[in-house]
């Protein structure tokens, strides 16, 4: 039988071996360092809020993996030996693969700030972080002020869970304003209100200079760049995104550059060797995608594709219509196609942006100037139809077909405000255009001739 | 982990802590409770409806100040902060507290209300004469521990009920549905049926006097609906006891199918249902600790679905009890009464079995099977065995264990006793035989369906914590999958707690509602069809 070992047991490794599971009977064994069963990592917050304990942020109850005979090994992988086929865990075990999927994941990035080993300065990636942050940052008395350091969303993630225990939050974000290198100006300046409304002190356009330390290796304090303002903290929270995780594949051979190297079908130089997730770096970017996306759907997709190749099924890793999510203290986002940002967009990406009167909800629409194709959506605080936008990303739609039905998109609960009114008359008054927005038919919605 | 409180400190940090207003507003809660125990313990107040009303009140406000300290001066959003932190919410010292005194309180009021001062001969005593004034101004009669209860009740969904609208006051759906249960809990529950008894006697009834009658209760909840005295007692009161009647009878086999069709189960259980209404709200801070496990799942499809089973034998033998056998007297009688049951079982089976047989899981499947052959072994065991009694008990043995069993025990006990322990929830989805039913509907013919957005989850985990029901939603929408449950009860909060926006409450075409796509939206289309063709 042959023995698939993957390395890393993240949403990546773990949905590869899912499927390789359900279509074949392969030996299956997942190492991982971090933790003895898979858990969301994206839910790491929740649990530090009190909304989860740990146990509930694992997707699969204990018994799931031996049942699927998957075997879960933990340990750490110190060294890959292409030639014999073989891997070292934590210096000693060696085990056989006959192919291997390197899944490991990303860490922190560090920049080379003056004191950014001290204690009490973490990043927020792993369990083990979180469990250093009930050290760190318990409660108010213990830690009475955090400085975040890297304007992301892991940085707000970590500013939401600070605050939820009442610690105050200073945030440094190097940007004019939040995370405008992804979000056009009208939502980003929404965000930054609404992180002001969280009363965390957030500080614009501002650098780091140093972290200081005080006289047993803590951290006392963080010295702000240009106006060398020092501002005492308990906490630094380096937030200024991830690299992925690779190391310890340093000398094996494997071709590396920020990530592992792989083709469109994820192999990398070696044979039977793969890399997915955070991990894995493409040759050359999927249209519009960068070489390196470190987001939950991408390892998720990749380990669906890989178990096809590795079942005897060789395809090509190629990723639909790209869309995301993420939550902004109270406000959700969604994003279907690509809407760029000011700073990155093409000079034939048009914006239509839409927010409302009184409450924090937005959206921008993303069209080429000429032809009106429709390009993308970012929603704030409205839910959109996945399916629904996908179909129209396919079918190529212009703007003005997708405002004249965006009540079909709309994926809000049952009996929320409508605001297609409101944002169709804006389009109209905007591109002197006179559509009339359509009611939502189920029909369309559901495909039923 | 270390953050785990398990002590009583009502100090600590936050989101921990409660603030001082907060422990004021616990007090005068206490001291409302407190006017009760007192009266209970025989303490004579001078001026009940005095005290009473300052008793109500204060309960009341407690429960309002808390609530408004809470939320008030927070931004509108999810609300669950430090939930399994506080001692209350995630099964600690003061959860097994509040879960003991609860029950203690149920089987004082099922098993021994004279210790409420319940008194069969001459006025009533204790807290029950305390609540006499407003049960003598609603309905002209002194009060039962029934109506104690009832008040205490409907003072516990108003008074929850506003936190709840608080807490999700950027929820709509969630918002109408609870101002629907305070309303169906007020006016139905609670003030219809004591203005009802006010006609008793009356011309309008030509002098009968109509049974206690929730007109949001259907069969097999108020299980007692077709027993003798009640029959007699809709048929002795006129036209309008003829209809309610027949409205009582519509309602199981008309309304409630036409209703769980177009909407789901929600319909009635968490709009309108006044076990539903409690647990919604009262019981809203305790959702997360119901048991998600497939465990937990396997036991309750038995446990419920036998509930079905016995309520639907102690009803055919009470109701054949009274019937007589001359059809000359009556079109329907004994055997005729049977024979219907079994005919009418027998069609729902074969439907079930002929065209819905994949909907089911496998164990239901075989529970079905298992069920109608019990139920028709009965049925033709009794025309074997003669008259006498029916089947092979006695109607009242099965109805006094049915009422005992699952009435007081399953429904109060342990269903609403244990909200701090087991959730809030624990009746309607181990025991209430009225929620499997429209639960069995939801699967097989309905047009509702919890829709998961695309490829948008991310496996949190937030919508299977907050799932009252148990239901772990993240197995369906990490998969793609809608979710189409029969435990399903519609309350919402698996889509409000969702940070990604992953999850629809909806009435949409059936075709196409339970599907199981084993690659997400955003992969290759390709890959998406190879992989789905199984
Ligand atoms: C706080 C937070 C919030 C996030 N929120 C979102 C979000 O909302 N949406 C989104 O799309 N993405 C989000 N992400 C990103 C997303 O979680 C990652 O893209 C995803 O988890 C990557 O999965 P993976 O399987 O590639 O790697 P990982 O989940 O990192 O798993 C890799 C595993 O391999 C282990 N490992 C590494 N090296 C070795 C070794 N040598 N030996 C043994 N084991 C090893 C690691 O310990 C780790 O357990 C978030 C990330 C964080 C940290
Ligand atoms: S699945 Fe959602 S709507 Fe249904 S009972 Fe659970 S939480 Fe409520
Ligand atoms: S809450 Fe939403 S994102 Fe989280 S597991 Fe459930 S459906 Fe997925």
């Amino acid at each position: 039988m042959e023995n698939i070992v993957i390395i890393g047991n993240g949403i990546a490794g773990v949905t590869a071996a899912r499927h390789i599971r359900k279509l074949s009977n392969k030996r299956i064994i997942i190492i991982s360092a971090e933790t003895d069963h898979f858990f969301s990592r994206t839910a790491l917050m929740y649990v530090y809020m009190g909304h989860m304990k740990f146990e509930h942020i694992q997707p699969f109850e204990d018994w799931f993996w031996e049942k699927n005979r998957i075997e879960l090994v933990r340990g750490y992988v110190t060294q890959v030996n292409p030639k014999e086929k073989k891997l070292t865990i934590d210096n000693v075990s060696s085990l056989h693969y006959d192919k291997l999927i390197i899944a490991t994941g990303s860490k922190p990035n560090k920049f080379g700030w003056p004191g950014q080993d001290l204690h009490g300065v973490q990043g927020l990636y792993s369990k083990q972080d979180l469990d250093l942050l009930e050290v760190n940052a318990p409660n108010k008395e213990a830690c009475k002020r955090a400085v975040i350091v890297g304007g992301g969303l892991i940085g707000i993630e970590l500013a939401e869970m600070l605050r939820s225990r009442d610690i105050p939050v200073t945030f440094l974000v190097r940007e004019t304003s939040f995370w405008n290198g992804v979000l056009p100006s009208g939502e980003s300046q929404m965000i930054n209100e609404h992180i002001l409304e969280h009363h965390i002190d957030l500080r614009l356009g501002t650098n780091l200079k140093e972290i200081v330390s005080d006289e047993n290796g803590r951290v006392k304090s963080v010295i702000i760049a240009d106006t060398n303002e020092e501002i005492p903290c308990n906490l630094v929270g380096l937030t200024a995104g991830v690299t992925p995780n690779i190391d310890f594949l340093k000398d094996s051979g494997i071709e590396l550059g920020r990530g592992v190297k792989v083709n469109r079908f994820l192999e990398t130089n070696i044979k039977d060797i793969y890399a997915i997730g955070d991990c894995a770096e493409q040759h050359q970017a999927i249209g519009n995608r960068r070489p390196i996306e470190a987001v939950w759907y991408t390892g998720r997709m990749m380990g669906e594709t890989l178990a096809q190749t590795i079942c005897g099924n060789r395809i090509a890793y190629n990723p639909g219509h790209w869309f995301n999510s993420a939550k902004f203290l109270d406000i959700e986002y969604q994003t279907y196609g690509w809407v760029f940002s000011e700073r990155r967009k093409a000079a034939h990406e048009m914006h239509f942006h839409w927010r409302h009167p009184e409450e924090k909800i937005c959206i921008t629409i993303a069209f080429h100037q000429d032809s009106r194709q429709f390009l993308g959506i970012n929603t704030f605080g409205i839910r959109m139809r996945h399916e629904v936008f996908d179909r129209w990303l396919s079918e190529e739609r212009t703007v003005d077909f997708v405002l004249e039905h965006l009540a079909d998109a709309n994926f809000d609960p049952e009996f929320y405000k409508k605001h297609e009114s409101g944002i169709v008359s804006k389009y109209n008054a905007d591109y002197g255009t006179s559509i009339k927005p359509k009611k939502k038919s189920l029909k369309r919605i559901f495909q039923i001739a | 982990m270390s953050t785990y409180d398990r002590s009583m400190a009502l100090t600590g940090q936050p989101p921990k802590t409660i603030t001082r207003n907060q422990k004021l507003a616990t007090l005068v809660g206490m001291f409302g409770l407190a006017v009760m125990l007192l009266a209970a313990f025989n303490v004579s107040f001078p001026n009940k409806t005095l005290w009473l009303t300052i008793s109500l009140s204060a309960l009341f406000s407690g429960i309002l100040w808390f609530s408004w300290e809470a939320y008030s001066q927070k931004l509108p959003g999810i609300k669950n902060d430090g939930v399994w932190f506080k001692s209350i919410s995630s099964k600690g010292l003061w959860g097994w507290m509040a879960g003991i005194a609860l029950t203690g309180f149920y089987i004082i009021l099922y098993f021994y209300p004279e210790y409420l001062g319940l008194a069969s001969k001459g006025g009533n005593k204790g807290v029950i004469a305390l609540f006499d004034p407003l049960s003598k101004a609603l309905s002209g009669n002194p009060a039962s521990q029934w109506f104690v209860y009832g008040t205490l009740y409907t003072v516990a969904i108003l008074a929850f009920g506003v936190k709840f609208l608080w807490k999700y006051r950027h929820n709509r759906y969630e918002r109408l549905r609870t101002f629907s249960v305070m309303f169906f809990q007020t006016a139905f529950a609670f003030i219809i049926p004591e203005l009802m008894a006010r006609l008793n006697g009356d011309k309008l009834l030509n002098g009968g006097s109509l049974p206690y009658y929730d007109l949001k209760n259907v069969w097999p909840l108020n299980y007692y609906n077709f027993e003798g005295y009640r029959i007699k007692g809709f048929l002795s009161s006129g036209d309008i006891g003829f209809a309610l009647l027949i409205f009582g009878i519509l309602s199981i086999f008309v309304i409630t199918p036409i209703l769980t069709y177009k909407y789901g189960k929600r319909w009635y259980c968490s709009w309108v249902c006044g076990c539903g209404g409690l647990a919604e709200t009262a019981g809203d801070s305790f959702r997360q600790l119901s048991d998600k496990s497939v465990k937990a799942w396997r036991i309750e499809r038995w446990v419920v679905h036998s509930v079905v089973v016995f309520v639907t034998l102690m009803t055919t033998a009470v109701i054949y009890s009274y019937l007589g056998t001359d059809t000359s007297k009556y079109w329907l009688t004994k055997s005729t009464f049977l024979i219907g049951v079994a005919t009418l079982l027998t069609l729902v089976f074969g439907w079930v079995m002929l065209f819905k047989r994949e909907q089911l899981q496998k164990d239901a499947q075989y529970g079905a099977i298992g069920y109608f052959v019990i139920i028709m072994a009965l049925i033709g065991f009794h025309f074997f065995s003669g008259e006498g009694h029916v089947f092979l008990f006695k109607s009242e043995t099965l109805r006094k264990s049915y009422s005992f069993l699952i009435g007081s025990i399953f429904s109060g006990v342990i269903g609403t006793g244990f909200y701090p322990i087991f959730g809030n929830r624990v009746w309607c989805r181990f025991g209430c035989p009225m929620a499997a039913i429209l639960g069995f509907q939801q699967r097989l013919f309905s047009r509702f369906r919890i829709t998961t957005n695309g490829g948008q989850c991310i496996s949190c985990g937030n919508c299977s914590t907050y799932c009252e029901m148990g239901i772990d939603v993240r197995a369906y929408a990490q998969k793609g999958e809608n979710i189409v449950r029969s435990s399903c009860v519609g309350c919402g909060i698996c889509s409000a707690v969702c940070p990604r926006g992953v999850l629809k409450l909806e009435n949409g075409p059936q075709k196409g509602r339970i599907d199981s796509n084993q690659v997400l939206l955003g992969n290759d289309v390709d890959l998406m069809d190879l992989v789905n063709q199984k």
